[in-house]
């Protein structure tokens, strides 16, 4: 690990992703992206009594999946890191405990995939381990009851308002030589720019964007031109306009045709009511697993940079009237060509 | 002829809330509890009483017609019973309302499960 | 004015510019006619307490309230009275169906967590402070009804 800057690493010693996994809620699987997920699923509760338990269900499948499709045994994953937006993590922590794999639980909000993907890199070098697996999840009825109302009850969504995914994506990061490496690595500086509203979280998100992307293309001495695409978390249609706007103001516009958000590939905005789009720690961690991870596998892409990014709120501090800390961590992913 | 006023008035007051909706932060709790104080209050200073004789429902029907009841019960129970009426007359005429709600609510709870979302 | 805050002024600025409003024209008339047609309905209810049974206008409004409430409380239960509220906002928050929506709501929501402290205690988390304020305003005023009545009888 090289450290190139204050908050922006090299990862020396490489790192792969031997596997990727991602599950998918209902709404999901009516979206566009459908087709890319390895595991869509009709029962949103996943055959759990609880919404919370169903959320639980949906990472230790997306974790067993690509733990599966890793082959490598369980006894060799020295950690898995993961993250949700339930109350306490608990969501993750129950996964945990059905896996048995040494744990970190993480909170990052919607910036958990990529959160985990950077801790885990550092586990990788530091510790030699020949696996470590990252996850994420999250579900819209778990996160509606804990952060807004209930859900049978009646009121309108605001247009800036963004959709829960339910989903759970999870990534397996393995020493051994396969398609996708992990080269750069961004952790986000928390940013606030005094954001309020619960209900425009692309909005209290886009400057810490910004200021990840930024910070990642200096130390790199990359451009936006660089990579086959820059993918932000869940910044929906309000933070990803902001972003666009933000970066030419840094002199590093975005290429409109290879800048994508997943909370916007998610859903159907026409079709779907999901309002400025997806969000949450599931919609990052499935769009990156089940769509972008695989299109560098496919030869598709050669190098994507890819920037999950959290509202880090809480109920508590938005009863306050506290303002939102956004926060982006970004990871670049590219391609190794065999040499065979 | 009061269908009609009904209809128009107890549409105009949901406006208004709509109008709360889109131009303010407020959330539906708030809105609700603006719209039941704005009852009483306007009830007190006698502005309310008018616009329920002309649109019956219309104007019951909303919340503010919940703070119509409280303050039309409060007026009553003072003037019948002197000081207690200041507690207990609000209540009084809202309570079958009030009852229905927690009781409706209760039963709701026990007969039905809570739906996942789409759309 | 520091550095800071002008900084956040600006940003707000952008944020709005990118934030799209609610369409507002067709809001307004969803709003209209939902909340109207509630309305009316109460009026049938209570027209027909007055007819059939004979209670007095207040009566009839209590009555007209109780069959909304219960009308506001199989429909939440059905899970159809939030996708009505999503298209009507105001129409049906307004009305005293968005205020046994909010009863009902969280207390069904809430099993999960049990009888007494799920949906015992949560069946009041958004009607708690409607009655409470128009409980007190009612109150407080009444005083002043109370006292002047008493002054000037």
């Amino acid at each position: 690990m090289k450290k190139l800057s204050e908050n922006v690493y090299k990862v020396a010693s490489p790192v792969y992703v031997s596997a990727h996994y991602s599950v998918v809620g209902k709404m999901e699987s009516e979206g566009p992206l459908a087709d890319c997920f390895d595991e869509r699923i009709e029962d949103e509760k996943f055959g759990q009594e609880t919404f919370e338990k169903g959320e639980s269900q949906l990472l230790i499948t997306a974790a067993r999946g690509a733990i599966k499709k890793s082959g490598i045994p369980q006894s060799d994953f020295g950690a898995f890191l993961s993250g949700d937006l339930e109350n306490q993590i608990i969501a993750s922590s129950m996964a945990a405990r059905v896996l048995g794999i040494p744990y970190l639980g993480l909170y990052g909000a919607c910036s958990t995939m990529a959160e985990s993907i950077v801790l885990g890199s550092f586990i990788m070098s530091a510790a030699k381990e020949k696996a470590v697996l990252c996850g994420a999840c999250s579900h819209f009825c778990a996160a509606e009851r804990q952060y807004r109302f209930p859900l049978e009850f009646g009121c309108q969504r605001t247009p800036t308002a963004q959709w829960t995914v339910t989903g759970a994506g999870a990534t397996v990061l393995g020493s051994r030589k396969s398609a996708i490496r992990i080269t750069n690595m961004a952790i986000g500086r928390v940013i606030d720019m005094g954001v309020t509203d619960a209900n425009n979280m692309g909005a209290a998100m886009a400057p810490a964007a910004a200021n990840t992307l930024k910070s990642l293309f200096d130390a790199t001495e990359t451009t936006p031109a660089d990579y086959d695409a820059i993918v932000s978390g869940d910044l929906g249609q309000v933070g990803h306009d902001i972003l666009l706007e933000l970066m030419e103001e840094r002199k590093l516009p975005l290429i409109k045709e290879k800048y994508f958000d997943c909370g916007l590939m998610i859903f159907d905005r026409e079709k779907q009511d999901v309002h400025a789009g997806g969000s949450g720690c599931g919609c990052s961690a499935s769009v990156l697993n089940g769509f972008f991870l695989r299109a560098i596998e496919k030869g598709e892409m050669k190098r994507i940079l890819f920037m999950a990014t959290g509202a880090l709120m809480s109920p508590t501090s938005s009863q306050q009237g506290e303002s939102i800390p956004g926060v982006a961590h970004a990871v670049v992913f590219e391609r190794e060509e065999e040499s065979r | 002829m009061t269908y009609l006023w009904c209809f128009l008035i107890g549409g105009g007051i949901c406006v208004i809330g709509e109008l709360l909706i889109l131009l303010t932060k407020l959330t539906p709790a708030r809105i609700l509890v603006i719209y039941i104080v704005a009852g009483v209050i306007l009830s007190f200073c006698g502005l309310y009483r008018p616009i329920v004789e002309l649109a019956g429902a219309g104007a019951t029907v909303p919340l503010t017609g919940f703070g119509y009841a409280l303050w039309e019960g409060t007026r009553k129970a003072i003037e019948e019973q002197g000081a207690i009426g200041i507690l207990t007359g609000g209540l009084g005429a809202t309570a079958g309302g009030i009852a229905a709600a927690i009781v409706f609510g209760f039963i709701t709870a026990l007969i039905t499960e809570p739906k996942a979302k789409h759309e | 004015m520091d550095k800071k805050e002008r900084r956040q002024q600006a940003y707000q600025r952008l944020v709005e510019k990118h934030s799209h409003s609610s369409n507002f024209a067709q809001g307004l008339f969803r709003a209209f006619w939902v909340g109207g047609v509630i309305c009316v309905i109460g009026q049938c209810f209570a027209d027909l307490a007055r007819i059939l049974f004979e209670f007095t206008d207040s009566q009839a409004a209590g009555f007209a309230g109780i069959c909304l409430i219960f009308t506001t409380a199989v429909l939440t239960g059905l899970g159809v009275f939030d996708k009505l509220a999503q298209y009507a906002g105001g129409g049906t928050i307004v009305p005293i169906t968005g205020f046994a929506n909010s009863v009902i709501s969280p207390a069904l929501e809430f099993k999960k967590e049990g009888f007494v402290l799920g949906t015992g205690a949560k069946l009041y988390v958004i009607a708690g402070p409607v009655l409470t304020y128009g409980i007190s305003t009612a109150a407080v005023l009444g005083l002043f009804y109370f006292l002047y009545g008493v002054i000037f009888p």
